[in-house]
């Protein structure tokens, strides 16, 4: 049993038996990136699009065309184990893609 | 030189010597070994340096995986191709045909000549978007031909695709 003392000290001063930080590399998510490269056919990085990610074809087309005209987009955002899987697909299809964590 | 369709392959007729070497190229020029440009092109890294682990992981297990799929990719084609190892005089009216459920790797090995001849020369944008540039002159022009030659097959093959789409090549 606790004495009242002892309970109003407890509560007026915590103890905190162990400082613990969360690791960030866990939580946040990773995106996967592809960049633009002038080789690939924007008909082939959009096919590539709708198989890998099951995009529809607008969906595909926006972001080849962002790939294009900006360099680089961001595919997809998830965990990380699934964008690497999601990279070796790309590469897979000679696609210049990179995971990333998100910032 | 004419491509169609016919009986679920694509064909290409009337193919003549200078058309039937740019194709016999194909698996050849997917060979990076030796231009290590085109090699860090084909095999890039999945990840900024500072992912020191996972692009130390991707080096170990997913790059020989990779390697193993373009070279198996690669096989395809050269099988397709020996249709064109006829004697010279016969070549006018080659005709080369592609099975459709070989498309998928006719893509691949398409993509990786073209990259690896593109890295090799190192190819500007605008080199890359003149399509009417002559294959006669220096290797470089040829080379840029080439290129433009393999992405006109992908095209094609690309458009006949949509018909009736294959499975994905990592399932």
């Amino acid at each position: 049993m606790f004495t009242l003392p002892e309970i109003r000290s407890a509560l007026e001063t915590p103890a905190i038996a162990e400082e613990t930080t969360t690791s960030e590399s866990l939580d946040l998510p990773w995106n996967v990136i592809v960049h633009n490269d002038p080789v690939n056919l924007m008909s082939y990085v959009t096919m590539v699009f709708q198989r890998v990610f099951g995009y529809p074809r607008e969906k595909a087309e926006m972001h080849m065309l962002e790939v294009h005209r900006k360099g680089r987009s961001i595919l997809w955002t998830g965990v990380k184990e699934r964008g690497e899987l999601f990279v070796q697909q790309l590469h897979g299809y000679l696609l210049l893609a990179t995971i990333e964590r998100t910032q | 030189m004419e491509v169609f369709r016919r009986n679920g392959s694509l064909e290409i007729t009337e193919i003549d010597p200078f058309l039937a070497e740019l194709l016999r190229q194909i698996p050849p020029s997917t060979n990076p070994e030796s231009i290590p440009a085109a090699e860090q092109r084909l095999f890039t890294s999945p990840a900024a340096p500072a992912e020191k682990e996972l692009c130390a992981e991707w080096k170990l297990y997913v790059e020989p995986e990779l390697r193993r799929h373009f070279q198996s990719a690669t096989e395809v084609v050269s099988d397709d191709l020996r249709q064109l190892d006829q004697d010279e005089k016969s070549l006018a009216n080659a005709t080369l045909c592609i099975p459709h459920e070989h498309a998928d790797a006719w893509l691949n090995t398409l993509n990786q000549a073209r990259l690896a001849i593109a890295a090799k020369f190192d190819f500007t944008e605008a080199e890359l978007s003149d399509h009417y540039h002559s294959p006669i002159g220096s290797r470089r022009d040829l080379s840029l031909f080439q290129v433009n030659f393999y992405g006109f097959l992908q095209e094609f093959i690309l458009r006949e695709m949509e018909c009736s789409p294959p499975s994905s090549p990592n399932e």
